[in-house]
């Protein structure tokens, strides 16, 4: 049984001269929702690169299942949604799922397509071409085809930007479900309230994580009563020690 | 398997795609009935020549030349008024037995063709001179009559027919250079590329499924192009048809894996159009359209490093002359080197977005 599904130890990256992450240590253990939160540019991409190995960090190495990524078989294990939609607009729905479902040679993917379709509640409208899907469907496409066979772990990111509230709800009690199943799931967002919902929080800033653990006890840490006030308070401090150098 | 799963997907995505689709299929097909209607208007040029004082036997030995009408004038002053009223191209004046000729020269190729006219023209003239001269003598001159045979082609071959080989391929590299370097830049810029390569893909696989679908595609385009050139253009194929396609299929496969890599620099489909350009009209230039062995040594050269080069010499060398595979395996060879080497840069390029 490995406790830690995924692991970075010591990870910088840069773009140049620019120094994206320095030193990140991020263990994610089994059978648990982690929300990564940070503002725009923190790096949060960057990091979901590296452990998917389209990156390679300049130092620090990156392990899932104990296995050295980057790692093209292991791929097969992950589900991925990207920030962008990423679909191919001339097939339907059902031709997308089709194609990424022969991309990770399911077998039975008959069955896993009903499934997630049914999830994100696309299945009437599966014979549609994507062009001519509204922004949520696509959205709603894109999840469906990261939950894709039978992944251990799925890597979310931002799932839920441009979803109405009743089908957010609807797939985050999917995610929990997955979640109590075994799979590991890692989610950025930026909305705040969807920070509670995950089981460990992971504030990223400025290429570090700054604090990493349950909403309930980030909340306590920090003597706040929401995520919203921990990252506002976080970065607070982080200012504050950087005028104090 | 997953190969085939690609390849489909970029076949289903085409064939949706009516636009592309047309330029795939008709563009080649308007272009080249355009070229013909172009290139098959007879090539002389018809030319008025002035003359001056000359004598009349002279002139009416010009006078016979076909293309060729005299224009008698009384002084060069009202002559030359006419060249410059462009009514003439070209003014002979006599003066003593010697001929002087003041060319207007806007058209190169009718100067040429009143320099040779005349000179034919004196020529026969003193034959025929000579020949009053030696009637008394009781002797003729026996002028010898041209039988003509073609090896090649007929009395009709013209410039199209020596071009169209060349434009077969060029359509085939042209069109499936610029689709498929498209087709991978939108795969990119959309992001689907990135999430392909979070699958447990081989980048190969990637490579060759794109291969695989337009691969087919070049096969019916080529198809397409050879039949209205042959059936509707009647343009005599000496050799085996089969040799055509073969040839088109490599040199499709070239363009292909040459699109793809090439997109790879372009981050728009601005900066793919501007290889065009840079990639596409030295190819022309150095296909044979233009014959390579006028051309100095050192600009020679460039053509070997250009795979249209050695698809025109194989085309040419079939349509035209019958060559063989034995003829033909050289070029094919070269362009298979080509294939190979391009290849193996877009499967190591995609490396710049996944790592393994």
């Amino acid at each position: 049984m490995v406790d830690k599904v995924i692991s970075m130890q010591g990870i910088v990256k840069k773009f140049g001269q620019q120094v994206v992450l320095k030193q990140i240590d991020f263990q994610i253990p089994q059978k648990r929702i982690i929300g990564l939160i940070g503002p725009s540019g923190a790096g949060k991409s960057t990091i979901i690169k590296i452990i998917l190995g389209m990156e390679v960090a300049d130092s620090g190495s990156t392990t899932i299942f104990d296995a050295q990524m980057p790692d093209r078989k292991l791929l097969g294990k992950i589900g991925y949604m990207a920030q962008s939609d990423a679909l191919y607009e001339q097939l339907t729905g059902q031709e997308n799922l089709q194609f990424y479902a022969d991309m990770k040679t399911l077998k039975h993917s008959k069955q896993s397509i009903q499934h997630v379709a049914s999830v994100v509640d696309l299945t009437k409208d599966l014979d549609k071409r994507v062009s001519g899907y509204s922004g949520g469907m696509k959205r709603r496409l894109s999840l469906a085809i990261a939950m894709l066979g039978n992944n251990d772990i799925l890597i979310l990111d931002e799932p839920t930007v441009g979803v109405d509230p009743a089908l957010r709800k609807k797939i985050w009690a999917e995610l929990k479900s997955l979640r109590d199943q075994g799979k590991t799931i890692l989610v950025t967002t930026h909305v705040m309230d969807e920070a509670q919902l995950c089981d460990d929080v992971a504030l990223l800033l400025d290429g570090q994580i700054i604090a990493y653990d349950d909403p309930v006890s980030l909340e306590k840490a920090y003597q706040v009563d929401s995520i919203e006030e921990v990252f506002l308070k976080a970065e607070e401090l982080d200012n504050a020690n950087y005028s104090n150098r | 398997m997953r190969t085939i799963a690609i390849a489909k997907r970029v076949t289903k995505e085409l064939l949706r795609d009516k636009r592309t689709l047309m330029l795939m299929f008709l563009a080649p097909i308007l272009i080249l009935f355009l070229m013909k209607l172009v290139f098959s208007v007879n090539a002389t040029t018809d030319v008025k020549v002035a003359t001056v004082n000359v004598s009349n036997s002279l002139v009416t030995q010009l006078d016979k030349t076909s293309h060729l009408t005299v224009l008698k004038y009384d002084n060069v002053s009202k002559a030359t008024q006419a060249m410059s009223d462009k009514k003439v191209d070209a003014v002979i004046h006599s003066v003593d037995n010697d001929l002087y000729v003041n060319y207007s020269n806007i058209d190169a190729s009718k100067t040429k063709a009143t320099k040779s006219s005349l000179k034919m023209s004196i020529l026969l003239n003193s034959l025929q001179q000579m020949q009053k001269n030696l009637q008394p003598l009781g002797q003729r001159i026996v002028q010898p009559k041209i039988h003509q045979k073609y090896h090649y082609g007929n009395a009709d071959t013209n410039f199209f027919d020596k071009i169209v080989p060349i434009l077969m391929g060029f359509f085939v590299f042209f069109f499936v250079f610029l689709i498929s370097g498209m087709a991978l830049l939108n795969e990119r810029t959309s992001g689907t590329l990135n999430r392909l390569l979070a699958t447990p893909v081989r980048r190969s696989e990637i490579v060759f499924g794109y291969m695989l679908s337009y691969g087919v595609l070049a096969i019916l385009q080529t198809l397409l192009v050879v039949l209205f050139t042959v059936w509707m253009l009647k343009v005599e194929v000496a050799g085996s048809i089969f040799y055509v396609i073969l040839i088109n299929f490599v040199l499709a496969l070239v363009a292909l894996a040459f699109g793809i890599l090439m997109s790879t620099f372009a981050k728009s489909e601005f900066q793919m159009m501007q290889f065009i350009p840079l990639i596409i009209v030295p190819q022309i230039f150095f296909s044979g359209i233009i014959p390579l062995d006028t051309m100095a040594k050192g600009v020679q050269a460039i053509s070997y490093i250009l795979p249209l080069k050695y698809a025109g010499d194989a085309l040419s060398g079939v349509v035209m002359s019958g060559d063989g595979s034995g003829k033909i395996l050289p070029e094919i060879g070269v362009l298979l080197l080509f294939l190979v080497v391009l290849t193996f840069l877009n499967i190591q390029g995609l490396k710049k977005y996944r790592k393994v």
